[in-house]
Formats: structure tokens, C-alpha cells, sequence
């Protein structure tokens, strides 16, 4: 592949490498409250507008709620718009969430997973996004500060499709990711803002000759074709995600899709994981193959639209697959993962047993003993062909 | 020229007919007022709360401008975002018109669940007016107390009953709040004096920065009073004192009415259903008691705009 665009090769944080990305895409409006472990994108946004390298109207709000309620606005008025979030600070926003997919206002936040309370913790968990899993935001998640960011860019142009118009959440681990310090590959401003163009959409309520109303009260007669729709626009989001993956392969030469799946075309026992456990999972799948393990791994970078089919398609060959869930659903049967792979599975032909760990919870450490074992367990259920239960949890003192 | 209602009747409708507010209502007349007092083109938002439910089903609309409405909390920090992006894009030259921006409220979305908004909003400083349409009550769900219920009056979640004798507190004091946020602009106004709502609407948008307006607007089902009295009722909140005229420019305080024959709280209230339950006898102290308060902020204002 010709890869066109210039790379520059600097150490960054993940919220370094996010909030570059938020300057080269330039928005026409933050608004924005700190949170640990978001907050370093605020202040380091605040100090590109600044130092006037941006024309962005930056909103101090004096809230989550209140930054997602500015940045609807600011959207529906003909603004590209951005905030940005982690756990409590996401909760909070909960309610505007909704109104930001169910208005169909293609805004991009990117959160900085993190527990939610109680009791308070600030570290890294999914329990925030997941529990907004269902809002109507197209889920991007990130392995590192290289994938935050370049998510961080396609999800500009994912949420504005015309066939999508739906809000983007670009998702990285608190800490691990916002705070770790990697070598990350930027493109050049004027890359960025040629790829990512001009924000569009159909009826700006600042085109004051064309008025609109914007959220009026949507009863009986409107309300379910309206959410009709929206379900439809998910469904087409798969299609523009690959696209625009392949788009931006052409020019960083990294090709982003569905999922990333690492040696898991002739595995026999596998994981599935979303975030930074993915790497650490692979240097442990690597020492497992040495050792003549057929040890592989789907790691999900789209949680909204999940991709069933595909996931169904690639994990159908093997024989035991655990679910790795940084979050709890509470529902006594396993982390949200977990249901949505294991009901992906089941119209597969050849169904594969699915066991689920829970670990990590406010950021708790996994290290590379823990995905052994859950490899060593793997092994003895294809060996059994029994699973000895659905859910476990992983790395916590019972 | 002055505003007058001549010219204002002269202007083109930007809130149409044909909207679903009950007869009588008096909030179709503020946002009459408010949006017809400038030429200039506006922008609207307003709360969930009877005047969005009643003008905006969908596929209909009231508005002859751009509206938006977001949720109940938020009308200040959604006007606040669109705000902001018409400044982006002012200053991107993208837009060259003049655009002007007003939030609307009920006192439930203004005075308590979006009071962290709008208080937020106009300490950044937004180049925006906010409306505050003051029925007394949460009218949308069926009359519920909130922060802005005088004291005695019955309420669905304040109900008179054997033991209660309606709302135990006094309402807030909101305008006196958002003076003290030093915004360049804040007035209180009545449906009762519609020339004067306007006047103070005209002036709210011409100001570099904030404004606030806090307008009486009774409702004729939670108030419990006919359909044709609910001006009526409006201005004699104002004769009575408990609701008076006044406007805070840049920290100057200045009443703009003081009746010649102040009208007692009592002869106002006893007009209205709400407050019937205390005029049942036993409830005399509650009722002296309600007078003297309404004096006493009365005194108070006039202190103000005698010290201004
Ligand atoms: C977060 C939230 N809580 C509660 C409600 C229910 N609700 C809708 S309107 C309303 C009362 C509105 O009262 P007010 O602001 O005084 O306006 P009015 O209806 O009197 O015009 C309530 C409680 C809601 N929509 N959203």
C-alpha cells in the first residue's frame, strides 16, 4: 500500500495525542468540565485556544450536564461541536446523551474510561461507557494513544455521514492509555483538515431565512418512526466505519475495521477484550504459541453498531472463547461483552463454549499471570468440553 | 420611538396562532412581547415545561423563528452552546447577520432544576436574554410546588388539607439572585403591563452581555381563576406589592411603578382558588403573616433603588 501523508513521530500521553487531534480537527465549539482522568485534554485544549492556534469558541460550563446540553446546541446551530468526559462526568450527561443521538447531531467525545462511583475511584474501568452502551452513540474503543488517536479523527467524518448523523464516543483507558506516554505517529494539520472537511448539516437552526424548530415534543404518531430511523442510521454505521477506515488507510497506511483479530485465524481456544488489555494479551499470546498453544484473540474496537455477523464469522472455528469484561453489568449473568458476543454466537453453526471473566475493576491490574490462566482454563474446557461456569471473576480476593 | 402596542401589533408574528396553551394562559403574550420587541432576527430555546408542549407538536410548530428545545435543565446552557457557535462562526466570517438569542424557562425549569444552568450561563457571560415565564408552579405536570410558589397557596404536591395549610415558604427571591450575579441587565415584569414587558425585553437584547427578566404570568387552571382575569390578576400582583415592576441596570436599581392605593394581599388572594383554604378561620396568622412579608420586601426594594 502507498501510504501518502507525512508522519510525525512524537512521545505523547493519550490525552496529549487526543487533544492534538482535537486542535488539527479544529471544532468550532468545546464545551467542557474537567474530570480525572479527562481533565489534561480540557486544560491543554484551553491552552491551544489560548495561544490562538484555534478559532474555537471554548465554553467553560459549569457542568457535564450543562457541557452536553451547549454542545447540542452549538451542533444543531451549525457548529462543529466537541466535549469531552470521563465516568461520573459521562453520568451526568446521561439524559443529554439521548437527546444528542435522538436529534441526530453527529458530535464526537471522546471519554477517558474510568469506574464509576460508588464507591469513588478514578481508575480505569468500562463501567462508564457500557452503561451508555445502549444512548444511541456509536462506540469507538482504543488499545493505545496511536489508536485514541486516529480514532479521535475517522470518528469526525463517522458521525457526519450522511447515511449516519449520529454521535461518536472515541473511548481510551484512564490512565493506562490517557496517561502513558507512547511514541504516536501524527499527520500533518493540513492531512487532518482535509480529511476530516467542513461540518454540514441539513437544517442549521443559524439559518435564521429557513427557521426550524429544533426538539419539539414528538408524541404517539411520530415518535417510533423517528426511532425507527435512528436504529436504521446504527445499522448503516458499519458500512461507513469500514469505509472510512479503508479511506484513511490510504493515508497512514493503517487499516482500521471492526475489530482486530491476532492470531486467531487457526485458534483453537481465543479471548475477546476491548481496550489496553489487548496488548498486553497479545505478548502473552506469543509466548503461549511458542509453547504450541493455539492461543488467538478478537480485540473490539466497535462496541455500537456491535458486529455480530462478523464476530460470529471470525470466532466460529474455535473451540473456547472467554469474554473479557472491565465492567459488571449486575445482571448475574456476566459483563455486557459477554451477552452481546455470546448471543452473536449462538446461530453459529458449530456453537464454541463461551466462559466470561470480569476484571479490572477500578483499575485493578491485569498482568500477563492472569491471561494465562485464563488460556490454561480455556484449554480445559475444549479438553472437557464442559464449562464449569458462565461468569468468573478475575484478579480479585474472594 | 418608544415601544408602544400599536407598533408592537405592527410587527411581523414570530409566534403564530394556532398552538395548544390553554385559553387564558398568559405565556403566548410574553413570548409575543419578548419577540416582537426588536427587529432583529432571533433565536429561541425554552425548557420542557407547558410552552414547549404546547407549541411545538410535532409536525407543528408555533415558531416563525429557529427554536430549539433540549430538555427541562437546560435551556440557559443549550442557548449558552448556540451562542457560542454563532460567535465561532461570526468570527470565522461564516455568518454576517446580527443575530440575537433568549432562552425561556417556567419558574420549576428556572427557579430549581435549571437554576445551576442558568446561573451558570450568565456568569460566562453569554450575549444572550433569559425569560423566566413565572406561573408559580410546575403547570405542565399538574401543579406542583417549586421554588417560586408564594407561601399559603395550595399545590398538588402542597395540598390544603386537615393539617396543611398549602406551600410552607416563602417564594425565592430570583431576580434579586441573578442581580446579584452583576449581569449589565435584570428586570421583573408582568403580563399585567404588557408595554413595559416589552420595553424591558428591547432593552435586555440591547445590552453587551447578559440579560434576565422575571415576568408573572399567571395560569388560570393552578391559580384557580377565570379565564378572562388572568391580566387582571397580574396587575394587581403589582398593586399589591408582591410582585413589583423594577429593572437592575449595570447595579442601579430603579422601581418602575409605586401604586398610588397599595391593594392588601388579602384582596388579591381571595380571588384566587389556591389560596381559598386560608381564609377559613384559624388561618389569620398565616395570612398577617404573608402581608407583612410582602412589606418587607416591598421596604427593601425601595431601599435599594433609593441607595442606587
Ligand atoms: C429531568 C426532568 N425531570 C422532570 C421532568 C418532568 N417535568 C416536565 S415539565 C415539568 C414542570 C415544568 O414546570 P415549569 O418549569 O414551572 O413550567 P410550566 O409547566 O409551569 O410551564 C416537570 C416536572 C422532566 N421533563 N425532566
Amino acid at each position: 500500500m502507498s501510504v501518502v501523508a507525512k508522519k510525525h513521530r512524537i512521545a505523547l500521553t493519550g490525552n496529549e495525542a487526543v487533544a492534538q487531534a482535537m486542535r488539527q480537527i479544529h471544532p468550532d465549539v468545546v464545551a467542557a468540565y474537567p474530570i480525572t482522568p479527562q481533565t489534561e485534554i480540557v486544560q491543554i485544549f484551553s491552552s491551544f485556544v489560548s495561544d490562538g492556534l484555534v478559532h474555537t469558541e471554548y465554553v467553560p460550563v459549569e457542568s457535564e450536564h450543562s457541557a452536553m446540553s451547549a454542545t447540542v446546541g452549538a451542533a444543531a446551530a451549525g457548529a462543529r461541536s466537541m466535549t469531552a468526559t470521563s465516568a461520573n462526568g459521562l453520568a451526568l450527561m446521561w439524559e443529554i446523551l439521548y437527546i444528542a443521538s435522538g436529534s441526530r447531531l453527529p458530535i464526537v467525545m471522546p471519554v477517558v474510561n474510568r469506574a464509576l462511583s460508588g464507591p469513588i475511584n478514578i481508575h480505569c474501568d468500562h463501567s462508564d461507557t457500557m452503561g451508555a452502551r445502549d444512548s444511541g452513540w456509536i462506540h469507538l474503543y482504543s488499545e493505545n494513544a496511536q489508536e485514541a488517536y486516529d480514532n479521535m479523527i475517522q470518528a469526525v467524518r463517522i458521525a457526519e455521514h450522511p447515511d449516519v448523523k449520529l454521535p461518536v464516543m472515541v473511548c481510551m483507558d484512564g490512565f493506562i492509555i490517557s496517561h502513558g506516554m507512547e511514541n504516536v505517529e501524527l499527520l500533518d494539520d493540513k492531512v487532518v483538515s482535509d480529511f476530516v472537511g467542513s461540518y454540514k448539516i441539513d437544517h442549521p437552526l443559524l439559518d435564521i431565512d429557513n427557521p426550524i424548530t429544533f426538539g419539539p415534543l414528538d408524541l404517539q404518531d411520530f415518535y417510533f418512526e423517528h426511532k425507527r430511523a435512528q436504529a436504521e442510521a446504527m445499522v448503516r454505521a458499519k458500512n461507513v466505519i469500514l469505509q472510512i477506515g479503508e479511506e484513511y488507510a490510504k493515508l497512514t497506511g493503517t487499516k482500521y475495521e471492526l475489530f482486530e483479530t491476532y492470531r486467531l485465524d487457526d485458534a483453537e481456544v481465543a479471548i475477546v477484550v476491548i481496550g489496553s488489555t489487548a496488548g498486553t494479551a497479545k505478548v502473552q499470546i506469543d509466548k503461549l504459541r511458542s509453547q504450541g498453544i493455539k492461543a488467538g484473540m478478537l480485540k473490539v474496537r466497535v462496541f455500537r453498531p456491535f458486529p455480530y455477523e462478523e464476530i460470529k464469522q471470525a470466532l466460529s472455528h474455535v473451540s473456547a472463547i472467554a469474554v473479557l469484561d472491565r465492567a459488571d453489568s449486575f445482571s448475574s449473568i456476566g459483563g455486557p461483552l459477554f451477552s452481546e458476543t455470546r448471543a452473536a454466537m449462538y446461530d453459529a453453526e458449530k456453537r464454541p463454549l463461551i466462559t466470561n471473566y470480569v476484571y479490572g475493576l477500578g483499575g485493578r491490574d491485569i498482568n500477563l499471570a492472569m491471561i494465562e490462566k485464563v488460556y490454561q482454563d480455556l484449554l480445559e474446557i475444549k479438553d472437557t468440553g464442559k464449562l464449569k461456569q458462565y461468569v468468573n471473576y478475575l484478579g480479585v480476593r474472594e | 420611538m418608544a415601544l408602544n402596542l400599536k407598533e408592537l401589533a405592527s410587527r411581523p408574528e414570530r409566534f403564530s396562532a394556532g398552538h395548544r396553551a390553554c385559553a387564558g394562559c398568559g405565556f403566548p403574550l410574553v413570548i409575543k412581547m419578548v419577540l416582537g420587541s426588536i427587529k432583529e432576527p432571533i433565536v429561541a430555546a425554552c425548557a420542557t415545561g407547558c410552552m414547549e408542549v404546547t407549541s411545538t407538536i410535532f409536525p407543528y410548530t408555533a415558531w416563525e423563528i429557529p427554536f430549539i428545545h433540549n430538555a427541562f435543565e437546560n435551556s440557559a446552557a443549550t442557548m449558552s452552546g448556540v451562542e457560542a457557535a454563532y460567535q465561532s462562526l461570526k468570527r470565522q466570517g461564516k455568518i454576517d447577520k446580527d443575530i440575537r438569542f433568549v432562552a425561556f424557562g417556567g419558574d420549576g425549569g428556572t427557579y430549581d432544576i435549571g437554576f445551576q444552568s442558568l446561573s451558570g450561563a450568565m456568569e460566562r457571560g453569554h450575549n444572550m436574554v433569559y425569560v423566566c415565564y413565572d406561573n408559580g408552579a410546575y403547570m405542565n405536570t399538574g401543579v406542583q410546588r417549586s421554588s417560586a410558589t408564594p407561601r399559603g397557596s395550595h399545590t398538588t404536591t402542597t395540598p390544603a388539607g386537615k393539617v396543611g395549610k398549602g406551600k410552607q415558604q416563602y417564594r425565592k427571591d430570583l431576580a434579586l439572585i441573578m442581580a446579584a450575579h452583576g449581569i449589565p441587565y435584570v428586570a421583573q415584569a408582568s403580563v399585567g403591563d404588557l408595554v413595559d414587558l416589552a420595553r424591558k425585553a428591547e432593552k435586555a437584547f440591547n445590552v453587551d452581555g447578559p440579560a434576565f427578566l422575571n415576568v408573572l404570568t399567571p395560569c388560570r387552571l393552578g391559580w384557580n381563576v377565570p379565564a378572562d382575569s388572568v391580566r387582571d390578576i397580574a396587575k394587581e400582583a403589582t398593586d399589591a406589592c408582591f410582585w413589583p415592576l423594577f429593572e437592575v441596570e449595570n447595579g442601579k436599581w430603579k422601581v418602575n411603578y409605586k401604586p398610588k392605593n397599595k391593594i392588601a394581599m388579602d384582596d388579591w388572594m381571595k380571588q384566587q382558588g389556591r389560596f381559598k383554604h386560608l381564609f377559613a378561620p384559624g388561618n389569620e396568622d398565616i395570612r398577617r403573616e404573608i402581608q407583612e412579608e410582602v412589606d418587607r420586601q416591598w421596604e427593601a426594594l425601595l431601599k435599594r433603588a433609593e441607595e442606587a
